[in-house]
């Protein structure tokens, strides 16, 4: 997808925050409220980006932002919406930030009944695979193999032993007006996301995998590249479900080393090379069905 | 207009006259009448809100946080496992000061499941920083919704009210109730304003962290606001009185306690069936008296004390029990004893658990006691060697 | 416009607010402290092409015309900026 720097809000709506360097979470955060812009109202889950950005008196969101109880996104954003309805306001955006954990773990329930209702909502759901704000514990988007603080990498299990909860695939399952994942890694195309679920009535979901670079074990400087390779290498896909239909935005024709994504990260170092396999085979197997049926 | 209505019912419509914008409910019995009734009345145009059909209570609560957090008057409605299952937004919404009115239709609380009526459910959260009020019968319960409002967003106050109604015994038994006219209704309570919420032009951020520093700031601002709720709830008794000609009693309301000797404290429905017992006493030269406390946060200390001056022994009866100590009332009543400096002896009575009822001679048994003296903790109806 | 730097820092008994809810973007303490690191940008090899601004997590580089220009009071250093530079021109030092 086309996007241009140019048309982007040049205000900052999330400044000053007290995030680690070179966190993903914040990036997504900052670029969808730059397309969003001012006329917009953010609801945050208890989390990384809530603890980082509402510390009275340091209050980072240029617009209006509330933290709402962890499991209470999707539902305080339909309070929200409905709210600043009946105040006569039109033209705004009702967005939610949660991370992994918020979305896939407590705070599905409420995302599920958002979409169910049709509530006009933006959900953003900043995927960086852990609950790092607590101090990296597994949560039901962290990958498999992967080492988190309960999910041990010892002699017995390597890490954790289930994959990631398909969110993209159960918000379509809904039959929501729009979905998308993205990454942080290609915010063009993330920000044309965030643009266009902006223009669709209706309950939106997008998932954007974000970098932590404290939780994943890699350099603060590497967040981006990371997040690209993850895409390049196939372990996640850039794709679109509307209209009820599937659609890939980029197929990467022959994938980067999927090692060498895993090698370079900290959580993932006590891989063996069965494990690798096993995530490669897990992997092929998606995208045989992927390049199959989302046209 | 009079009309025969449940206490459910008579409730709906004291929401419809306080025209919230957004209801956000999720059904449980004994509760379910009102958010039916609420849902005809959106439909049918008599009502102009948003009813938006929650999942579950947790999302009910925080949806109506978020709306209240856009600046408009909500309502939301639930009992029981709801109320528990709230119970995180309880304190949220109290924290964040807003004005959220819910109803609650007192139920017990599983295990063993049960859906009658007893306090266990709202009593168990007394500490999540609401108002909470208790009605005795069906007009009560409208006349609460409006007044709800008024004392839930005054600028004073700014602090959720939960009305509680007895399960069945209140919210399922019909009376007659006079419901007012929307233009008095409307004279009566002031549209919501407040600052406490999002602006475009004058942007917000809400629902903050505080550190040690500020935190307890914050939370002495609340207690703060709870002291002034009690004049306010004057206040708001007065005009209602001026507007729609029925007066209540603040707090508490009290029967024959000027001389009375022998008090029954008890809250909700319960303190009918007090008061004809008192009766009866009063025929047989007995100084009975009964003490009906209308909202126990705030709570009454000062007139429970007033009313209890001339008490020689003093009875607590109540449908809860806090598990390793007594009745949630009871302690909350003698320590409003003890700061006022009265020793007449007090006796907590647990009744009317799981929906068991209260009889008449039960509660002639309780005045009997108290005069003789008893147990400081009694159960009524419980008899090891029966069950 | 963006969030930034308030004179006022220490609240009062009545300045505490009574809700939990204030001014937006009301920054009290920069984050320059955090950095080990710092970018500086070659003017000479910048080709002005704003992958910098883009890919900034705190926000901290603006475009002043084709020239990024960095907020040194709440740049972290994380050194993504030099990262992404195709051109080279961001130098941590």
């Amino acid at each position: 997808m086309k996007m241009n720097i140019n048309a982007l809000d040049r205000n900052e709506y999330f400044y000053g925050h007290k995030a680690c360097a070179g966190c993903g979470g914040s990036l997504a955060v900052r670029a969808a409220l730059k397309v969003l812009g001012e006329r917009t109202a953010a609801v945050l889950p208890a989390g990384c980006m809530s603890a980082v950005g509402f510390n009275f008196p340091q209050l980072c969101f240029g617009n209006n932002a509330i933290i709402s109880m962890f499991a209470g996104t999707a539902s305080m954003l339909t309070g929200v919406e409905a709210g600043l309805r009946r105040k006569g306001h039109r033209d705004f955006h009702a967005v939610g930030f949660a991370g992994d954990g918020g979305t896939a773990d407590i705070g599905i329930q409420a995302l599920s009944g958002a979409i169910d209702r049709g509530d006009d909502i933006i959900y953003i759901c900043y995927d960086n695979e852990a609950y790092m704000n607590t101090g990296i514990q597994k949560s039901g988007l962290t990958p498999y193999g992967a080492r988190t603080t309960t999910t041990p990498a010892g002699a017995n299990i390597h890490g954790n032993i289930r994959p990631k909860k398909n969110m993209f695939e159960i918000a379509a399952a809904h039959d929501i007006p729009y979905a998308a994942t993205a990454t942080v890694g290609y915010l063009n195309d993330f920000i044309s996301k965030v643009e266009k679920a902006s223009k669709i009535k209706g309950t939106k979901y997008i998932h954007v995998i974000a970098p932590c670079p404290t939780g994943w074990g890699i350099p603060v400087s590497d967040t981006v590249e990371v997040a690209r390779e993850i895409v390049d290498c196939g372990l996640w896909y850039l794709a679109e479900y509307e209209n009820g239909e599937y659609k890939l935005d980029r197929d990467p024709g022959e994938f980067a080393s999927a090692e060498n994504y895993l090698r370079r990260q900290g959580r993932f170092r006590h891989l063996t090379d069965q494990d690798i396999h096993t995530i490669i085979t897990s992997r092929d197997r998606k995208w045989e069905k992927i390049r199959k049926e989302w046209k | 207009m009079k009309k025969f209505l449940s206490g459910d019912e008579a409730f709906a419509e004291g929401v419809r006259l306080a025209c919230p914008e957004v209801i956000s409910a999720y059904p449980i019995t004994p509760q379910t009448v009102v958010v039916e009734k609420l849902s005809e009345m959106v439909e049918n145009g008599s009502l102009d809100a948003e009813f938006i059909h929650v999942e579950s209570e947790h999302s009910a609560l925080s949806c109506a946080i978020g709306a209240s957090a856009a600046g408009v008057r909500t309502f939301t409605a639930t009992s029981s496992q709801g109320l528990l299952y709230m119970a995180e937004g309880l304190v949220y919404a109290s924290g964040g000061r807003f004005p959220i009115v819910m109803m609650n239709a007192n139920r017990a609380t599983a295990l063993p499941w049960n859906i009658y009526g007893d306090q266990r459910d709202s009593l168990a959260l007394l500490d999540t920083g609401w108002i909470q009020s208790y009605a005795e019968n069906a007009q009560e319960a409208l006349d609460l919704a409006l007044m709800a409002y008024y004392i839930a967003e005054h600028r004073d106050v700014s602090t959720p009210y939960m009305a509680n109604l007895d399960g069945f015994i209140l919210t399922h038994t019909y009376e007659n109730v006079d419901i007012p006219s929307p233009e008095q209704a409307k004279a009566y309570l002031p549209p919501y304003e407040t600052d406490n919420r999002f602006d475009f032009d004058h942007p917000t951020n809400m629902g903050f962290s505080a550190g040690p520093d500020t935190n307890f700031i914050f939370k002495y601002k609340e207690h703060r606001a709870f002291d002034r709720a009690r004049g306010i709830i004057t206040e708001a008794e007065q005009r209602f009185a001026e507007i729609f000609g029925r007066r209540y009693t603040g707090l508490l309301d009290t029967y024959l306690t000027e001389d009375a000797e022998y008090v029954i404290v008890t809250l909700g429905t319960i303190a009918g069936l007090c008061r004809n017992i008192a009766d009866e006493l009063r025929e047989q030269g007995i100084k009975a008296g009964v003490v009906r406390i209308r909202y126990v946060r705030p709570f009454p200390n000062d007139e429970i004390t007033t009313a209890l001056r001339s008490a020689k022994a003093i009875a607590v009866l109540e449908k809860d029990i806090s598990f390793g100590n007594a009745g949630t009332v009871y302690t909350n009543v003698t320590s409003a004893l003890h700061w006022g400096g009265i020793t007449a002896p007090a006796y907590n009575f647990i009744g009317g658990l799981g929906g068991k009822d209260i009889s008449a001679d039960d509660i002639r048994e309780v005045f009997r006691r108290i005069q003789t003296g008893t147990d400081r903790l009694n159960w009524i109806g419980v008899n090891e060697n029966e069950h | 416009m963006k969030p930034y730097i308030r004179e006022k820092s220490t609240f009062t008994f009545d300045e505490i607010p009574e809700e939990t809810c204030f001014e937006a973007g009301y920054l009290v303490t920069v984050n320059s402290g955090w950095r080990s690191v710092t970018p500086y940008v070659d003017a000479d090899r910048c080709i002005g092409c704003s992958q910098c601004y883009l890919y900034c997590p705190d926000g901290v580089i603006s475009m002043d015309g084709k020239v990024p220009v960095l907020d040194y009071d709440f740049c972290k250093g994380c050194g993504i900026c030099s990262k992404i530079c195709p051109r080279q021109a961001i130098e941590m030092r």
